[in-house]
């Protein structure tokens, strides 16, 4: 595989131990260490991860939806999701080259380019804010299973596993029709079903991070548990839950459209499965009226490819050692 | 460990996990949603408040909290799962009446998935590299980051419908046509007709998981020692492949593999629902619209126990063909 052993850091410690002696400038705070090197790590990780074409490929197309949901109203007036609205056309209007109706309209006459553009919203902002509950639990649940070990981690790994078990959709289904359809109760079903497999991974590797002897030195030097888990742990557990994190959000955004093609979604808040479930409920793929089903499913489509490119362009490059061949 | 140790510890556990989830069932559906109330809220007047009263005290549901979960208990494991509020009948009937549609379809796409993924993976994995190794691997990609239902949807858009070149040449859904009614040969072939096309939307949703993992560890199986001596011994490539490699690297796909029998009958909701096939799916689609929550309870055991099962069986069978894990 060709790895190459990280770069050494102990030329740097002797350079400072040699200012010391010749009375050169004052060696800088260890705080100020900290920061300078987090600051080539991270210019060192965008170099490296510059030249993975795949990986680039997929920011490059997470940076346009990003751009596309943040500007929404700019790129498709607001006013166009609104049946009443002056500016929609004929209902089921095939596309068009005249903007807006560049992929038609619905069955109320609204252009499904300005529903797409509006969809792009909720599905990201779906997506990005149930990872994140996703994320805290796991590493939460993973962090105290793997760090404190004994009954607590015995208890968290059984109730993880038995989560395991549960198949995701009809768990979801489930809690989504008692919480009824709202976007909270959408964001908290994918949040609250997904994390087992995240407190796994982990586990893992807090419980070989733990036996590490830098660990060990800390606590050897009277280090709190929370000095470890936040100053020694957490930080090496990082690159690990910040690649499996976007591979999550590629997740978090399929099951949104998959629960809100079911009917689960908010129906006030468009996002690209309530276009499609509207697109299915009114009957569009049995009368052939593609343009009005493809766009927010191309929409879908592309958006987890990039999550998923640049997931493991990250996982790639942060976890060289756990790189699956 | 002895064999009889592991088996029975690897029981237990199952059984365990099956009591953890009749629990979780039963607070799931009452800890959230009081089934009266709701139904209350849903009639909006129709049904007046002694008569909730008396169906209340018709289901039990006047009783304290943990008496009701021991007759919940009780009436599941004498295969009692309530009575379907929509279909006024037991929930177990509705259930039976459907899952043979499930199976199926299901059940036919995860074999036919399983065996062209582990065709496929194993092509790939022994030409790593190679252009078909390359397109595959956008393939699955692909596939992976499409949600099936609109894969679906497109399906019947261009063979179903017909929209622009495409020619109609399958029915739009639904498990037998209904005029005319076919019987006997002529039955089997209009049911296969219905099917083809959910068959291939779902064949082709799965197959990227399992030539993915034969992929893989087909590669890491390349890189033992047993290999390398393999080919100094002066084995042919075939040879190789066939009785060293491939055999040894199934091993792991094949876990996989009965662990998705397991998700077999709750696999296909979405699918299901566009092309109305009349299995599990679509009655849990249906349910959820129709506010039909002993089904959706019903439903619910039913999927988690059958992964529980498939678990089971995944970890005895691994460890009869691998006996290092049982020493683990």
């Amino acid at each position: 595989m060709g790895m190459k052993p990280p770069p050494l850091s102990t030329e740097r410690d002797e350079g400072a131990a040699v200012t010391l002696v010749e009375h050169g400038p004052p060696p800088a705070e260890p705080k100020e260490i900290a920061r300078i090197r987090r600051r080539e790590a991270r210019q060192r990780v965008w170099r490296q991860y510059r030249k993975n074409k795949m990986g680039m490929a997929g920011l490059i197309i997470l940076v346009f939806f990003v751009l596309v949901a943040i500007f929404a109203p700019f790129v498709a007036n607001t006013c166009g999701l609104d049946p009443t609205c002056p500016s929609t056309g004929p209902q089921l209007a095939g596309p068009s080259l005249h903007y807006p109706f560049w992929f038609g309209t619905d069955d109320l006459g609204r252009p499904v380019l300005t529903l797409t553009v509006h969809g792009a919203r909720i599905s990201l902002l779906v997506g990005l804010v149930s990872t994140i509950i996703t994320v805290v639990l796991g590493t939460v649940i993973g962090l105290v299973a793997g760090y404190y070990g004994g009954w607590r981690e015995t208890i968290l790994m059984r109730i993880t596993d038995w989560f395991l078990v549960i198949p995701f959709l009809p768990l979801a289904i489930v809690l989504a029709a008692l919480l009824g359809a709202s976007l909270f109760s959408i964001i908290f079903v994918i949040g609250v079903t997904s994390w087992p497999s995240t407190a796994r991974i982990i586990r893992a590797q807090v419980l070989s991070l733990k036996t590490r002897s830098y660990v060990e030195r800390a606590r050897a030097l009277g280090a709190s548990d929370w000095h470890l888990v936040t100053r020694h742990i957490l930080p090496n557990v990082g690159p690990l839950v910040f690649a499996n994190t976007v591979l999550i959000v590629a997740v978090a955004i399929l099951s949104e459209s998959t629960l809100s093609f079911l009917g689960l979604g908010d129906p006030l808040h468009t996002s690209w499965g309530t276009i499609l479930d509207n697109a299915f409920g009114a009957g569009a793929p049995f009368a052939g009226d593609w343009w009005w089903v493809l766009p927010p499913g191309l929409a879908i489509v592309l958006v987890v490819l990039a999550f998923t490119m640049v997931g493991y362009a990250l996982d790639d490059i942060l976890n060289p050692k756990l790189r699956a061949r | 460990m002895n064999t009889r140790r592991y088996f029975v510890s690897k029981l237990l556990q199952a059984l365990l996990t099956l009591a953890f989830v009749l629990a979780f069932n039963f607070f799931l559906f009452r800890g959230i949603g009081d089934p009266v109330t709701q139904l209350l809220r849903e009639s909006r007047g129709d049904l007046s408040r002694s008569a909730a009263l008396e169906l209340e005290r018709e289901l039990g549901l006047d009783l304290p909290l943990p008496q009701q979960f021991v007759h919940y208990v009780g009436q599941t494991l004498q295969g009692h799962l309530g009575v379907s509020t929509f279909y006024a009948t037991p929930v177990r009937t509705v259930i039976a009446q459907r899952v043979w549609a499930t199976v199926l379809l299901v059940g036919l796409s995860t074999i036919a998935s399983t065996i062209l993924g582990i065709w496929i993976g194993i092509a790939q994995g022994w030409r790593r590299g190679s252009r078909f190794d390359q397109g595959m691997l956008g393939f699955t990609l692909f596939t992976y980051s499409m949600p099936e239902f609109w894969f679906g949807l497109l399906m019947i858009m261009a063979f179903s419908v017909g929209v622009g070149p495409f020619p109609a040449i399958f029915p739009t859904g639904g498990y037998s046509s209904t005029f005319p009614v076919y019987h006997g040969f002529a039955h089997v072939t209009d049911v296969l007709n219905h099917m083809l096309l959910p068959f291939f939307v779902l064949t082709v949703s799965y197959l990227g998981e399992y030539s993915l993992i034969m992929r893989s560890s087909l590669l890491e199986t390349l890189g033992e020692d047993f290999i390398v001596t393999a080919r100094a011994k002066g084995l042919r490539d075939t040879a190789v492949r066939r009785k060293h490699a491939v055999p040894n690297a199934l091993l792991p796909t094949m876990t996989v593999t009965i662990l998705s029998f397991g998700f077999v009958i709750s696999g296909a909701i979405t699918i299901e629902t566009i092309f109305n096939w009349n299995g599990l799916g679509l009655l849990s689609f249906t349910a959820i619209g129709n506010r039909d929550f002993p089904v959706l309870q019903g439903l619910f055991l039913l999927f988690s126990a059958s992964v529980i099962v498939a678990n089971l069986v995944a970890d005895l069978l691994y460890s009869y063909l691998d006996p290092r894990v049982r020493a683990a």
